[in-house]
Parts: C-alpha cells; structure tokens; sequence
C-alpha cells in the first residue's frame, strides 16, 4: 500500500526531459492520437461506402459487405490487429516480391492506422446503414424531382440528413478507437500504452506512470466530449428539442 | 432565365403541349394502377386530377417527373419526350439520366407531405435547387427567394428550420420552393391532404394566386370545390383509367358516367 504512493515522491521522472519520461509519454500520445485518427477517418471511409453499398448495391456486393462486418464484428479485436498486422504486412511483402520489387518495412504507424480502420470501417458501416435508413424518404424524392443527380442528393440531403442520427454512435466509435490504439502495443507500434510499460520497466515506477497515462487517456475522451457536443448542437439545428 | 408565360405568348395552335401523357401504364407486381391514361395540357392550364383513393391520380401524377417509373407509355414536355429504354423486367426505365435532370427543373413538384430538407432552413430548401442544378449565384437565388418568401407570406421565416414552422407554412415554403426553379409546369401532389382543416385555406389561396397568373399546373385533389373554382380542365380517374373529363362546369353539373355521379355525390 505505502509502496504505490510513495511512487507519486517520484514526480521529477514525469519532466518532459531526460531523465524524465515525460516527453517519451507526450510521444506515444501523439502516435495514439495519429493512429486514433487516421484509423477513425479510414474507418469513415469505408462506413460510407459500405453502408451505401449495403443500401443500395447489388446482391453480390451486399453479400460481401455482410462477410465483412459480420466477420470483423465477431473475431476479438485483438486477433485482428495480431491478424492483420503479420498477415498483412507480410502479404505485401509477397505482393511486392511477387511485382519485382523491394521488399519494404510497414511503419507501425501505417499498419496501425490501417488495423484500426478496417476494424472501425465494419462498426462504422453498420451505425452509418442506420442512420442512412432514418433520413425520410420524402427528402430524397423532393431532391431527385428537382434535378440533384445522385451524388449530389448523397452529399447535399443524405449525408447532412442522416448526421443527427449517426453522431451518438459515431461518437461512441472514436472513443473506442481512441482507446483500441493501446491494442497495437501488442505488436509494438510506440504507442502510449507500450512507451508507458517501458517507462514503467525501466524505473520500476509502474504505478506513477500507468496512473499518468490514464490522465492522458481521460483528457483526450473530455476533450473529445466537448467537440462531440459541438457537433451534435450543430447536426441537430433543424430539430426541435426533446423536452 | 425562362419566362413561364413564354408559352402564352407563343401561337397555342402551333406550340407542342405543355405537358403530354400517352398510354401510361404503371403495374405494381401483380396490380396494375395505371390501365393506359392519355392526357395533354396546353401552356396555361390549369388541370385539376381528381378520383377516389386508389384511382391511381397520385401515381400518374408522379410519372410524369420519373419518381414513379412507368412500365409502359411516354411522357412529353414541351413537345421533348423523356427517352425512355426497357429496364429488362418489363418496364421502363430513363435512358438519358441527363436530360432528365434537365426536364426536372423545369417541372416542380409540391408533395402531400411537403418533403422539406429538415437540415436546411427555409430560405436554403427555396436556392438549393437554383444554385446546386441551375447554376444560379448564390447571391441572386437570395435575392429571388426574398421575393418568392415575401409572396407566399414567409419573409420572416427565412432562417427558420421547417420542423418550426406549421404545416401550412411548410406547404407555403415548399411552395416558394418550386416556384424558385421558374417552373414550366407545376404538379402538385394532394398539397392540402397533410394538413389541419384550419391550414388548408392559407395554402388554397396560394395556389389559386398561382393558377390566376396563367402558371401551366397539373393538380391532384380532394378539394372539389376548389378544383371547380381554379382548373379550367377537370379529369376523373377511376380504377386506373380517365373516366371522364373536360370543363369544371360540366363535369360537376353534367357528370356522364355514373361512377363520376357517385363520386359527386359521395364527396359532397
């Protein structure tokens, strides 16, 4: 007992400076946040393509989409990431032998935000087919008898349309991928969770440093809290509130 | 721009028909609503549609914009034919996605439901169209939408969401809304059945405002007495076909066939 809070004396270990690991720490955070992102908008991508797809696509494409998100949906995300990370980069490499050309190193970055795409793509698609199906059909036809074509009706009714229905689980989904990057330090991408257990490896300070790395983590989901309000008050501007 | 009164102007004997229906047939599955419907409207017109429910009016109604795709006939605006190619299960389908989107912003639908875009306020549903399929400025959509709100009584409204206002206002924006493309021709859907009976007459009277400056309208209705006072042309569809049709006078007076006689009456 006495032991973990007489770690909390260590506090000059967290300075942003050598021999603090505080700078180390800010590091891993920014490739959390990196890989946080470029994942989540990865995952955008193919929410909205998939959801459309599912929508509006033909049999086979349907077919495929539901391998995808069902398959993604069921394998622990932990196995995909071990799954995709080896396998992936390893399929390139033969990719890339097999064109002639050199083999390459896949940044831990890259691959990161590639895992936790294609991982929040298959969420994504299905919160994104929800709320597609929620905007009134009325809208889309007023839209086609006015002349939009379709990409126009996708980008101008559909998408805005279907935002205040998707920002809860959207919302949801960044939170979890903001948190899922602590997943990669299974396959070593220096993330937060990896560069805090080498921090606390080195100076037998674990609880100091797990315990600042759950600041961190807490910070980016308050952060987030705000600009998610912001987004929310903004896709909901044309309904009346709930009393 | 187009002038909807370019047609008036234009000999009527020689100018092709504002809107043309030819042997229009529309099958769902197994149930066939529409049993060959002809039907021409001449620049200025004013076409009141009226039936039961089920007579298959809305449905023909929204043929003539595309959003109910028809499974044999033509549809002709302007003396322009909407090309029009087999869809492979015995129906048609637009063979020429661009002309029509064109043939589209020259009519303008008013819904029963008023379709709104809920995320736009009300002066963005009246330039959306304008700017996004005409190529209209933003600046001058603005300027026109001003006139048209002031109009149809909603210049106070412009920054308003339509899911505040009430229904007749939402028709009356909706209104606006058609009336920014500078329609050739007009089709409203049933525009007073969603609305409260206290609402109607705000939005009759905007229509009827429309018909008497010679805009060309085809009008789905339950309001037969409007009907009578606005359309110079009345149709009656029964169970899928043009039961009768010609002057309002004639046709509520000195109604031939006995299902248009019962309808009357039932209506009444």
């Amino acid at each position: 007992m006495l032991d973990w809070i007489s770690g909390f004396a260590a506090w000059e270990l967290l300075a942003l400076q050598p021999p603090g690991w505080g700078g180390v720490l800010l590091a891993g955070l920014a490739v959390s946040l990196q890989v946080a992102v470029g994942g989540y908008m990865l995952g955008f991508l193919i929410g909205i393509c998939g959801a459309t797809g599912k929508l509006y696509g033909g049999p086979i494409l349907r077919d495929v989409l539901d391998v995808y998100t069902t398959l993604v949906r069921a394998v622990p995300e932990l196995v995909l990431i071990l799954l995709l990370y080896y396998a992936g980069t390893d399929a390139l490499n033969q990719i890339m032998i097999l064109i002639g050309a050199e083999r390459t190193d896949i940044s831990g970055l890259a691959a990161g935000i590639f895992v936790i795409g294609v991982v929040q793509g298959a969420y994504q698609t299905e919160v994104l087919r929800g709320a597609f199906k929620a905007v009134p059909y009325g809208e889309i036809e007023a839209a086609r008898a006015y002349g939009l074509s379709p990409f126009q009706v996708l980008r101008r009714i559909t998408l805005p349309g279907m935002l205040p229905h998707a920002v809860p689980g959207l919302s949801n989904l960044w939170l979890i991928a903001t948190k899922d990057t602590a997943l990669l330090a299974v396959v070593g991408v220096a993330e937060l969770t990896l560069v805090t257990r080498q921090a606390g490896g080195s100076t037998k300070h674990y609880f100091l440093f797990f315990f600042a790395a759950g600041l961190l983590y807490l910070m980016v989901t308050l952060l987030s809290n705000v600009v998610i309000r912001r987004v929310e008050r903004h896709a909901r501007r044309g309904m009346p509130a709930v009393r | 721009m187009r002038s909807p009164q370019a047609g008036l102007q234009a000999d009527a004997a020689t100018s092709p028909p504002a809107v043309e229906v030819i042997g229009l047939h529309k099958q769902f599955g197994a149930l066939e609503v529409l049993k060959g419907v002809s039907l021409s409207a001449k620049n200025g017109d004013v076409v009141a549609i009226i039936g039961g429910s089920g007579s298959g009016k809305s449905t023909m109604l929204r043929c003539i914009n595309m959003l109910e795709l028809p499974t044999s006939g033509a549809i002709s605006i302007q003396g322009e034919t909407i090309e029009m190619k087999p869809d492979g299960r015995g129906g048609l389908r637009p063979a020429n996605a661009a002309q029509l989107r064109r043939i589209r912003t020259r009519l303008a639908m008013v819904f029963q439901s008023f379709n709104l875009w809920q995320h736009m306020t009300v002066l963005g549903n009246v330039i959306e169209a304008p700017v996004q399929v005409m190529g209209v400025s933003r600046d001058e959509a603005i300027a026109r939408a001003e006139k048209l709100l002031e109009r149809v009584g909603l210049s106070d409204k412009r920054d308003v969401y339509p899911a505040f206002l009430s229904g007749g206002q939402q028709q009356r924006a909706a209104i606006a809304r058609a009336l920014a493309v500078e329609p050739e021709v007009m089709l409203f859907d049933e525009p007073t059945s969603a609305l409260d009976p206290e609402l109607v007459g705000e939005v009759l009277a905007v229509i009827a405002d429309l018909a008497r400056e010679g805009r060309t309208m085809l009008l789905v209705t339950h309001e037969m007495k409007f009907a009578r006072e606005v359309a110079n042309h009345v149709v009656f569809l029964a169970d899928g076909v043009i039961e009768e049709e010609g002057p309002p006078d004639i046709v509520y007076s000195a109604p031939k066939s006995e299902r248009l006689q019962k309808f009357l009456a039932t209506v009444e």
